[in-house]
């Protein structure tokens, strides 16, 4: 947030699981890409998950919660759901990458990032 | 004692808010102290992302909405 936004509509805001594994360091880089990007706002996973209120709140007044996982644990999906929320999940291994096997370099996460923006509706 | 603070940056829906929240502490008769917070960096310590927030207690009730008296006063219980 950079400025007031009362009265904004249209308020994404994205979690990565940020995982110790090349899936969620990749998970990591495509919100931040994303947030870049301005294709929505960045938010900390690990405060929701620590039920400061502030994050929950703001979790669940979005118009639209987007989690990108590493692999198919899905722990942001799952941290968003305890909190009574439905995200637009999106899961880094089913995009194709391997976990454990995944370069983490400009082309991946272009790649992850590029597949997020295509199916990011709906 | 309530500590209530509405966080925004002083637009027109911030106002109704901290209004609001005037309104239900004084029909409550409890004490309280209501504080704006408009500092950007500050609002975004308590990881509000959208504004009007209301804080109660130093616990965020509500983000990106105009809540009425009655809808307070549950927080101020």
């Amino acid at each position: 947030m950079s400025s007031c936004n009362c009265g904004n509509s249209n308020i994404k805001i994205i979690y990565a699981c940020s995982g110790a594994s090349d899936v969620g360091s990749l998970s990591d880089l495509a919100a931040r890409k994303l947030r870049d990007e301005k294709i929505g706002a960045m938010s900390c996973l690990a405060a929701v998950g620590a039920g400061l209120s502030g994050f929950i709140e703001s979790a669940k007044a979005a118009d639209k919660c987007i989690t990108i996982d590493g692999c198919p644990v899905a722990c942001a999906k799952k941290n968003l759901e305890k909190i009574g929320v439905t995200p637009k999940s999106f899961i880094i291994t089913e995009m194709g990458y391997e976990k454990g096997k995944t370069s983490i370099n400009e082309t991946t996460v272009n790649e992850a990032v590029s597949i997020i923006k295509n199916n990011i509706c709906g | 004692m309530k500590t209530i603070k509405i966080l925004g940056t002083g637009c027109m829906k911030c106002e109704k808010l901290e209004q609001s929240a005037r309104q239900a502490a004084e029909e409550m008769e409890i004490e309280f102290t209501i504080e704006k917070v408009k500092d950007l960096n500050k609002i975004m310590d308590y990881g509000v992302m959208m504004t009007p927030a209301l804080v109660v207690d130093e616990e965020v009730k509500s983000v990106g909405k105009i809540l009425d008296p009655d809808e307070i006063k549950k927080y101020l219980k």
